[in-house]
């Protein structure tokens, strides 16, 4: 008899990659985000939760320099900044998607993807479209990249659809693979799994984890599903209405009581 | 044979009866060419005979270095691979069996095939696969390596019985050089007599049989074949059909090694029909299913065309039906006719065939079931030379197959070369050929129970032979019976005519036992509702349409013409449609009537409308019927009707010379 256990190894993770530290973020009189801090090891998956309005589509652009916090400092890699901007965060190897998805509806998957190789190309504008020499040779090379995100998640099928035409969940996954394209060190999702049913979100948890995986990439994450976050992550931050209730693994989550009453909708008197 | 020059002589020189001698023949005089591609990264890879020689071979020696044993068995489990192909054919040189298996299997499934071909080794393409090995393990003692081609997802496994193929291929070079003349006196052992594989048949009654399979049954069916259909080197062929069955192995591998053309590895089961139309196939095989929704595709993408580009496609179609097929079996067609079909092959048969990727092909077949009389036609006439096929695992497939220029819709065809055919008293089709099979493995009883001693095999099929010495193929066996008259009944065959009207959805027919047949009528209410529109006649619902007098000839037409076909059988002529009726409602699987694949239910039905069997075979011209039915929301209700009962008119049969 064979004793069969599949277990993977304790994870290890790096060095801190992203700290934040004491950050508030104010539209006027609204606090969007109120002394908030924590941070990414290289290698975590961390997912931000919280109900509608907590803020966590807000930390998610402070982190890639579309919001500029009032207060508080971002250490990224070893570097303390001030103000970015989302351009200066790409270059840096920050990716992300977005919660209502950010695609070129009328161009395939194929080129949507390669367009999350843009801050990788060194050929100018007129070189591109001349389309010869070192610019040819540079497209190939970029192609190459593409194809194998291509072959990763498994969207061969719909290479030259496009994306418009493409159901929800798949389009979703177009979206991971630009993001994937521009060989991100942290790579931000925001809501990956919104609308989607069952199946669709084994599948986007399941290359979630390979592109963390395969990849080495840190994964910062929001999401809704209690259930998809307790599966995936490492470690979980909860905000509410701006504020960090509670930050730890998932285990320590579930059972911090403040949590359960935040989810459980307790009165804010 | 066509071929010329060095194969032939090489065949003369050496004796290539195994899959790995050929192999190293293949290697030897072509060398360059491409044996095998696969669509990887958006680019078709190519790999050549040397090198897929090379790789055969290393991984022959790889998976000796494991403990593989001559008489081993490997399970090899994912989509169509070169890897996996390849894997066949390394187990073989080892003087192992390689047992394909369906890559959608659930787990449980795997563990019983596992278990009775009693597999030491598997080879799968990924985690998938890989994973549902393991949850079986435990139930699986003899299993004792896994091998994966894919190695996303499996990093962190890390089980001591868990193997990467480059690893295995790693393992097998240096086992080559540590120990030389192995793979040499490998080949050269290996006979034609000896096991080439198993296959388990995914039998609808009782658990799968594994049908074992020799080198000489595949290679000298394949040969016959080759022969038959001229088939050369340059073919192209798609590998898109499950490894596990039969007709891939011969088609993909074993007419591939005979004659040395290229094989194309699909990039996934989604992308077949982009690949389809980017490799553009010589020689292709399709079941009627896959036509049919080219068919359709086409069909509706036509309708939403330009109005200039919907008539001329029409017209030309129009034309094509009626001349295409002549000119593809080379029968006289009027000059102008021919000068028009030519234009038409510039201004829409070329650009459709293009666009489906069937430009080149010379040879499509189709079988596993009938074909529509239309679908079939529709593509002869395009100039596509689709043929129907007729064949089974125990035969190493090849049975019969249409001959150029004799391509009947309704028929499969003459025998292929080395095959004998008897049609049994009870009109079941026996067959006798090189292909036979060597047996069941571990089924001795189930073994003697289709094969018999002289080597002559039962298909369960029933058929006979029409003038012209064509096969032709009715019904299964035990589902044929006879009228009182003695005249032999075949429900499926009629009921398959009838159902390839388009206004016809479902049919039953009755006469086992009985004086003449009747039939139960299903119309198709699409159709048959759109006629009525064009028609002004106005209707409630299916009952009502149904019900009328002009649906009644509408059907009744279809009918005579069914009864007119059969007429010119001699041996179907008896069982012409005497009486029939359109039910009030449509045969359901949720009332029972069909089978959740839309099979018909006939023992069911006959007894669920028993009074409606005996108002057929009464003279009544009316019965009144009442029916319980469920809704699709769940709810159940009774619909009323009085339903009509025609005679329809028989065809006099013509009198044989």
């Amino acid at each position: 008899m064979v004793e069969i256990v599949v277990s993977s190894p304790e994870r290890t993770f790096g060095d801190a990659l992203l700290s934040v530290d004491g950050i508030s973020l104010s539209f006027g009189g609204v606090q969007a985000l109120s002394n908030i801090s924590f941070s990414v090891r290289e290698r975590q998956v961390l997912a931000i939760i919280g109900p509608n309005g907590a803020g966590k589509s807000s930390m998610l652009n402070v982190i890639n320099g579309f919001y500029h916090p009032q207060e508080g400092t971002i250490t990224y890699q070893g570097k303390t900044r001030s103000k970015m901007k989302p351009h200066q965060a790409a270059r840096q190897g920050i990716a992300r998607t977005f919660q209502n998805i950010a695609l070129f509806r009328g161009m395939s998957t194929l080129d949507n993807i390669m367009t999350g190789r843009n801050t990788k190309m060194h050929r100018n504008l007129l070189w591109q479209a001349v389309h010869i020499g070192p610019a040819r040779a540079e497209e190939m090379a970029h192609r190459e990249v593409v194809e194998n995100i291509i072959d990763f998640l498994e969207i061969e099928h719909i290479r030259k659809t496009p994306v418009g035409r493409l159901p929800y969940g798949l389009q979703k996954r177009v979206e991971l693979g630009r993001a994937l394209a521009a060989e991100p060190t942290l790579l931000l999702l925001d809501e990956p799994m919104a609308g989607m049913n069952v199946e669709e979100k084994e599948d986007m948890s399941r290359f979630i984890l390979d592109v963390n995986d395969a990849f080495g990439t840190t994964i910062v994450l929001i999401e809704h599903d209690m259930g998809v976050v307790m599966d995936i992550s490492d470690q979980v931050v909860v905000l509410d209405y701006g504020r960090k209730l509670a930050d730890g693994s998932p285990d320590e989550v579930r059972s911090n009581q403040e949590v359960i009453d935040a989810y459980l909708g307790v009165s804010h008197g | 044979m066509a071929n010329d020059g060095p194969e032939t002589k090489a065949r003369a020189g050496a004796n290539l009866d195994t899959f790995p001698k050929l192999l190293v023949e293949n290697a030897r005089i072509r060398g360059d060419r491409p044996a095998i591609r696969e669509k990887d990264y958006g680019i078709w890879q190519t790999s050549t005979w040397r090198q897929a020689e090379q790789q055969i071979r290393a991984l022959a020696c790889g998976l000796a270095a494991l403990g593989f044993e001559p008489g081993d068995r490997l399970a090899i489990i994912g989509e169509n691979r070169p890897q996996l192909y390849w894997a066949m054919v390394a187990a073989q040189y080892d003087g192992g069996i390689p047992v394909p298996m369906y890559q959608d299997s659930v787990a449980e499934e795997m563990q019983y095939i596992l278990e009775h071909a009693d597999a030491r080794f598997a080879l799968v393409e990924d985690q998938e696969q890989v994973d549902k090995l393991i949850e079986v393990m435990d139930r699986c003692p003899k299993l004792k390596h896994i091998i994966y081609k894919d190695s996303r997802g499996l990093e962190d496994y890390r089980l001591p019985f868990l193997h990467s193929l480059e690893d295995v291929l790693e393992k097998g070079r240096q086992y080559d050089t540590e120990h030389p003349g192995y793979a040499e006196a490998k080949v050269a052992a290996g006979k034609g007599s000896d096991l080439a594989i198993m296959l388990y048949t995914s039998g609808t009654t009782g658990k799968p049989k594994g049908v074992m399979l020799s080198h000489d049954n595949l290679l000298i069916t394949a040969r016959n074949g080759v022969k038959d259909d001229n088939l050369r080197e340059d073919e192209n062929v798609l590998a898109y059909l499950p490894m596990a069955w039969v007709g891939d192995n011969l088609f993909s591998l074993c007419q591939s090694y005979v004659t040395g053309f290229c094989v194309n590895c699909p990039e996934s089961s989604e992308t077949v029909l982009t690949d389809l139309r980017e490799i553009g196939p010589t020689y292709f095989f399709a079941p009627p299913r896959i036509f049919e929704n080219i068919l359709t595709t086409v069909m509706i993408r036509m309708e939403d065309a330009a109005p200039f580009k919907r008539k001329m496609f029409r017209y030309f179609l129009d034309l094509a039906k009626r001349v295409g097929t002549r000119i593809l079996d080379g029968k006289s067609v009027s000059l102008k006719d021919r000068l028009l079909y030519g234009l038409g092959d510039i201004l829409v048969y070329g650009p459709l065939k293009n666009v489906l990727g069937f430009s080149r092909v010379r040879l499509a077949y189709t079988a596993g079931e009938a074909i529509g009389p239309d679908i079939f036609v529709f593509y002869r006439a395009l100039g596509m030379n689709i043929k129907q096929l007729y064949g089974s695992t125990e035969a190493s497939v090849l049975i019969t197959s249409q001959p150029d220029g004799e391509v009947k819709p309704d028929t499969v065809g003459k025998p292929y070369s080395g095959v004998e055919i008897r049609i049994e008293d009870n009109g079941e089709v026996m067959f006798k050929s090189p292909g036979v099979f060597v047996g069941y493995y571990k089924g001795e009883e189930a073994t003697a129970e289709t094969k018999n001693a002289d080597g002559w095999v039962h298909t369960g099929d029933a058929g006979f032979f029409d003038q012209d010495g064509h096969l032709k193929i009715i019904d299964r066996a035990k589902d044929v019976g006879k009228l009182n008259d003695g005249s032999m009944f075949a429900p499926k065959y009629i009921e398959n005519k009838l159902k390839f009207f388009p206004f016809i959805k479902e049919a039953v027919a009755f006469g086992n036992g009985r004086d003449h047949v009747a039939a139960f009528i299903n119309i198709d209410l699409e159709a048959v509702g759109n006629w009525a529109e064009r028609r002004n006649i106005a209707y409630s619902g299916y009952t009502d349409l149904a019900g009328q007098d002009v649906v009644y000839d509408l059907v009744q037409e279809c009918i005579e013409k069914v009864n007119a076909d059969l007429a010119e059988d001699e041996h179907l002529s008896g069982s012409q449609i005497k009486r029939y009726l359109i039910l009030h409602k449509e045969l359901e699987a949720d009332d029972g009537e069909l089978t959740r694949t839309r099979k018909v239910r006939r023992n069911f039905i006959a007894e669920k409308y028993g009074d409606l069997i005996e108002a057929l075979y009464s003279d009544k011209t009316h019965v009144s019927v009442e029916a319980n039915v469920t809704f699709e929301d769940g709810r159940s209700g009774t619909i009323k009707a009085d339903l009509a009962i025609r005679d329809a008119a028989a065809t006099a049969m013509k009198v044989a010379v």
